[in-house]
């Protein structure tokens, strides 16, 4: 037994004794980075908020107010932009929720196993393929002279344009494996037997989709709709992309610290969409759905 | 189930997929689209963008940039996402619940915000230069979160049986850590740590807010490229080097991590 008295035998040993301690040191250093780090930047960002900008110096003033905040809720630019924004984002997680249910249903239900790894990773392959690429992707789709609009010119119809129509379908497009992926996971999860047994009480498949299956794979479709939703409020880029002149909370946090150079109301507008994201996390945390993500 | 809704579902993922990949094969095609505009249907083909591209030195400069910043993110987020998914996967403490929400918080909140407040935090709270640094920090942060699901997810699926047979055997908690855990635990954070570099690689919008001034990573140079008339082609070709390039991390992702990180993220 000469490992025992061997130093390294011997720290262990101790750390053994002692699971406090190991779980401290576990902990220590991704509690230092996002624990300090990250929660204390987010904490400094909300500070700043209540702050403002010298209009000379451009230099930010560390007196207290909430001048930026009755700007934000009172001039009606921002308030318009706000409701667009939360609006594109609930149509955008709408829209891909519809789309991916059946395509995640398809694939978890149908397929055989080996074609469902295919199927994955056919999903998962756009999903690295570049943000900005798709984004410009749909940009050139949409142009004048575009595809869509060669396609469509026989029926007598024309692309939408650069605009709202115009991000709402790019970032549905962007976010959509998202959505799949989560739906397809709690589909999979799903037991078909429930569904026969279903089926064998009598209940057509309507009735199957809207009292089994719905209310089982629900976590999982808050799930993606967690990423949907919040990707949606916070993009300013598919906007300067596609959206022609309209602006979303992204484009003002983006200006703001920019051009305008005024710190403390982007930090103003960017606790907007922390506030509306932290009470859909809270909502939706006895859904179960984090444990899907 | 009947064979109408079969063929309802087929034909649903048939066309999803169609939509999905319809505007990538198009960026393809455009490549080698003579006209500089894009008009389509192209006229006529050619290879002069791709040469052209090959060349290009903001682009490579980028690219090595890029590299750089997400291997280190990388790196970071495989040390620390690893030490939280033990922590929360092998002990029971208070406060757990919130940790694991704050693991995921540099994900599920808005990019935007994550980036301003970064920014604001290493100017003002630390007094420092935006740089390669703060960019590669800044990844780290949300990167964790990835390298943290795959190794949460294997830790769940492994148990702690063998781990417990190897302490009985005498191994001691480094031995069994070299020979046992960490052998299992490999093919996960290899996916992990694939998963954060392509999600370093792609970020755009953390990215502009913490890289210094005068520095491009490829998302970058793409976005200042974009609106320029004469540039457009070569960010073409530049667009779809990038889908022909990413399917293959996603690809020994997938086969590594079998099946356990399945679900969604921006994983």
């Amino acid at each position: 037994m000469t490992a025992v008295s061997s130093p390294s035998h011997r720290i262990s040993a101790f750390f053994h004794r002692k699971p406090q301690l190991r779980l401290g040191l576990l902990l220590t250093a991704p509690m230092l980075w996002l624990g300090l780090a990250y929660l204390g930047a987010l904490a400094a960002l909300f500070i700043t908020a209540f702050w403002s900008t010298d209009v000379f110096t451009g230099k930010v003033v560390t007196d207290w107010s909430f001048d930026n905040f009755v700007t934000l809720f009172s001039d009606s630019v921002y308030r318009t932009i706000t409701f667009r924004t939360v609006g594109i984002a609930l149509l955008v997680t709408v829209i891909d929720a519809v789309i991916a249910f059946p395509m995640a249903f398809a694939m978890a239900k149908l397929a055989s196993p080996k074609a469902q790894r295919v199927l994955v990773i056919m999903v998962m392959t756009p999903l690295w393929a570049s943000y900005l690429v798709k984004a410009y992707a749909w940009r050139t789709l949409l142009s004048g002279n575009g595809v869509l609009n060669w396609l469509l010119d026989p029926l007598g119809l024309s692309a939408p344009g650069y605009g709202v129509t115009a991000t709402v379908i790019t970032l549905s497009y962007l976010w959509l494996p998202y959505m799949i992926l989560p739906i397809y996971a709690g589909l999979e999860r799903l037991p078909v037997s429930l569904v026969d047994a279903s089926g064998d009480l009598g209940a057509k498949s309507f009735r199957t989709f809207r009292s089994v299956i719905l209310p089982l794979t629900f976590p999982a479709i808050v799930a993606g709709s967690i990423f949907t939703f919040s990707l949606s409020l916070g993009d300013y880029i598919a906007v300067k992309i596609v959206g022609g002149t309209s602006q979303m909370l992204g484009n003002v946090v983006y200006d703001n610290i920019g051009a305008a150079n005024n710190l403390p109301f982007a930090a103003t507008v960017a606790t907007v969409p922390v506030v509306i994201m932290l009470v859909y996390l809270a909502a939706v945390r006895r859904t179960g759905a984090l444990d899907n993500l | 189930m009947s064979k109408p809704a079969r063929v309802l579902l087929w034909t649903a993922l048939g066309a999803g997929f169609a939509v999905i990949y319809f505007p990538l094969l198009v960026v393809l095609l455009n490549s080698v689209n003579a006209d500089t505009t894009f008009g389509w249907p192209p006229k006529s083909f050619t290879l002069e963008w791709w040469g052209r591209a090959i060349t290009n030195e903001g682009a490579l400069h980028a690219l090595w940039t890029s590299v750089i910043a997400g291997l280190s993110a990388t790196a970071i987020a495989l040390v620390l996402g690893t030490m939280a998914a033990f922590a929360l996967q092998k002990y029971r403490f208070f406060g757990r619940n919130s940790l694991s929400l704050l693991v995921i918080l540099p994900i599920a909140l808005p990019g935007i915000v994550t980036g301003i407040a970064l920014n604001n935090a290493f100017r003002t709270i630390f007094g420092l230069d935006l740089g390669l640094m703060t960019a590669i920090v800044a990844h780290a942060t949300f990167c964790i979160v990835v390298v943290f699901n795959n190794v949460v997810a294997r830790l769940r699926r492994m148990g702690g049986n063998l781990e417990e047979a190897s302490m009985d055997l005498g191994a001691d908690g480094m031995t069994t850590f070299r020979l046992v855990t960490f052998p299992m635990l490999r093919s996960a954070l290899l996916a992990g740590g694939l998963l954060a570099f392509a999600l370093s690689f792609d970020e755009i919008i953390v990215t502009t807010f913490t890289l210094g001034t005068g520095m491009e990573t490829l998302p970058i140079w793409i976005y200042n490229n974009l609106f320029r008339p004469n540039q457009a082609p070569v960010v073409n070709v530049v667009a779809a080097v990038l889908i022909v390039v990413s399917t293959v991390p996603v690809y020994l992702a997938q086969r590594l991590s079998g099946g356990d990180s399945s679900s969604g993220g921006r994983i």
